[in-house]
């Protein structure tokens, strides 16, 4: 097996890697003037200006709210599902996988169906005689679409940590005196940890950077900073400011993924990426 | 009792995963343009989606640019993966970590660098620019499939080739690459559904006139509703079922053999989820 195999390969990567990165940091530190470019922090100085930084903050907002709700819906469903109350544990696990494979797009836009003032969700609302509900195009429909998405990579990680634990652990525990809240509390969450960070990350992570959800589902309204990406590059064409905000989108990124690997701490159980 | 509790939760969150798909489907056959009511049975939407041309040019381009990428990308990535398996040390590092980064990088990051590269290279933006940038997000999850199998591979294997008589490159094509055949199949598959489901990075770098399936929904759903998008849902649903049971029967029948952990297959599964989540 000869190493010239990977030559192709790292051709590829220079290219359509490598250089496409350089050139997003080359867009982001420098501004055009009549000679060619010159270096410069105006893209970066323009994105702390208030209107930006609203739309950075509504972003982390939203994206923290999601990841909230997925944690606080699926680590009970995680739990569960690790337990025994289900005897075809696989074919359970599949059938949360199944929506995922869905068309993004597709799983997004079916929330227009159900959400709309005279969709699915009102008409039944009306025939119970409850008031209506109307969130469509408003932040809480973002939210749930975010929260539709990104649920099972919240359960995933989660659920196959759980699933590894030892037994015997859980049952010295309660051998040992604790009931079973001290056991969980002190036994199977810090057990699920690894599992926890890697579905914080990973719902996180798509629920910040989103423009289709936050598009199609807050009607264009709520601007978030991946819509503001958008924007620059196919509508506006400010490059040099569209790449400095991904530039702080990768280091928000990078920033998170540290904190989280500080917790997730030596231990890589989860097989994630 | 408990249990019960237990298993009821479950599956409210089944069905609060399930309804939207199950409502788009039903719907699907609604012979009424207005969401609320019940209009009947009818097949017309299928017909219409079916004479759409604009929807059927871009069903066209998604199948076109799923397979080739997929075929390139598993040529590309499954040799690089044969190197970086016997790469070492600094050099493997820096590899490895360059091919995490389309994986770990928002999509919409990587998106935007790959219309910045085609730009500025003036490459019109269309077909060609469509499949380089799907090749390049796909390589990597065919490297991450077949590492694992060439890990599992016997080191002698390849001695043995040599000593029996063959070429470096016989013992390749003639040894390696069959024992490796379940990982390359995998990640062609991997890649295949990878590309026909991207939308973001296919939306950064299109020209005009060339769409592809979720371009064309994303701009059809932009509008608002419309009853061809619910047909060709359940279409997609359908198909993405049989594809996925047809993957299961593949990989469980290759857990019987003994050959593929457990872990392989999970790990699948949750990057796929990662890609598709990545929105």
């Amino acid at each position: 097996m000869k190493r010239a195999t990977l030559f192709p390969y790292v051709i590829w990567m220079a290219l359509f890697i490598v250089v496409p990165m350089l050139l997003v940091l080359y867009y982001a530190f420098t501004v055009p003037t009549d000679a060619g470019a010159t270096w410069s922090l105006d893209n970066f100085s323009r994105f702390f200006e208030p209107i930006y930084l609203r739309v950075l903050g509504r972003s982390l907002r939203l994206a923290v709210i999601s990841t909230i709700i997925c944690l606080l819906l699926g680590y009970p469903a995680a739990m569960v599902m690790a337990g025994n109350a289900f005897s075809r544990k696989s074919v359970i696990l599949l059938l949360f996988v199944v929506p995922m494979w869905m068309n993004f797009l597709l799983r997004t836009y079916a929330w227009l169906t159900l959400l709309e003032r005279n969709g699915v969700i009102n008409v039944l609302l009306n025939a119970l005689r409850l008031p209506n509900l109307n969130i469509l195009y408003t932040e809480s429909a973002v939210v749930l679409g975010m929260v539709y998405n990104f649920l099972p990579f919240m359960v995933l990680p989660i659920y196959s940590v759980l699933s590894k634990i030892d037994k015997g652990v859980i049952e010295a525990a309660g051998d040992l005196g604790a009931n079973s809240f001290r056991v969980f509390t002190r036994v199977i969450f810090p057990l699920s940890v690894p599992g926890l960070v890697s579905g914080v990350t990973m719902v996180f992570m798509p629920a910040l950077t989103t423009f289709v959800i936050s598009r199609l589902l807050g009607g264009g309204q709520f601007t978030l900073i991946g819509n503001l990406i958008e924007q620059q590059f196919l509508v506006v064409g400010d490059w040099g400011f569209g790449s400095s905000i991904s530039v702080v989108m990768i280091v928000l990124i990078l920033f998170s993924m540290a904190i989280m690997s500080f917790f997730e701490g030596e231990e890589k159980s989860v097989a994630l990426w | 009792m408990v249990k019960f509790l237990k298993r009821s939760y479950v599956y409210l969150i089944f069905a609060f995963l399930y309804m939207p798909i199950a409502v788009l489907m039903v719907y699907s056959f609604n012979d009424s343009r207005s969401r609320g009511m019940w209009g009947g049975f009818t097949l017309r939407w299928y017909v219409e989606l079916f004479q759409d041309r604009t929807i059927m040019s871009s069903l066209y381009s998604t199948l076109l640019i799923g397979v080739v990428s997929a075929l390139v990308a598993t040529i590309i990535g499954t040799l690089a993966a044969i190197g970086i398996h016997n790469t070492r040390g600094i050099q493997k590092k820096v590899i490895m970590n360059i091919t995490y980064l389309p994986v770990l990088n928002p999509e919409i990051v990587t998106a935007i660098s790959l219309m910045i590269l085609f730009v500025f290279a003036r490459v019109r933006l269309g077909y060609l620019t469509l499949l380089l940038a799907h090749i390049t997000f796909n390589i990597p999850y065919v490297i991450l499939s077949v590492l694992p199998k060439l890990r599992q591979l016997n080191k002698h294997l390849y001695e043995a080739a040599l000593d029996l008589g063959s070429t470096p490159t016989q013992a390749l094509w003639k040894v390696i690459i069959p024992e490796i055949m379940p990982g390359i199949i995998t990640g062609m598959l991997l890649a295949f559904t990878l590309s026909i489901d991207d939308f973001v990075i296919s939306f950064f770098t299109t020209g005009s006139g060339v769409s592809t399936l979720s371009i064309t929904i994303y701009s059809m759903a932009r509008r608002g509703i419309n009853p061809k998008i619910n047909a060709l849902s359940t279409i997609m649903f359908t198909f993405v079922l049989l594809l996925l049971i047809v993957v299961n029967v593949r990989q469980a029948r290759e857990e019987k053999k003994g050959r593929n952990g457990k872990n392989g297959s999970k790990r699948q599964v949750s990057s796929l989820g990662a890609r598709l989540g990545g929105v």
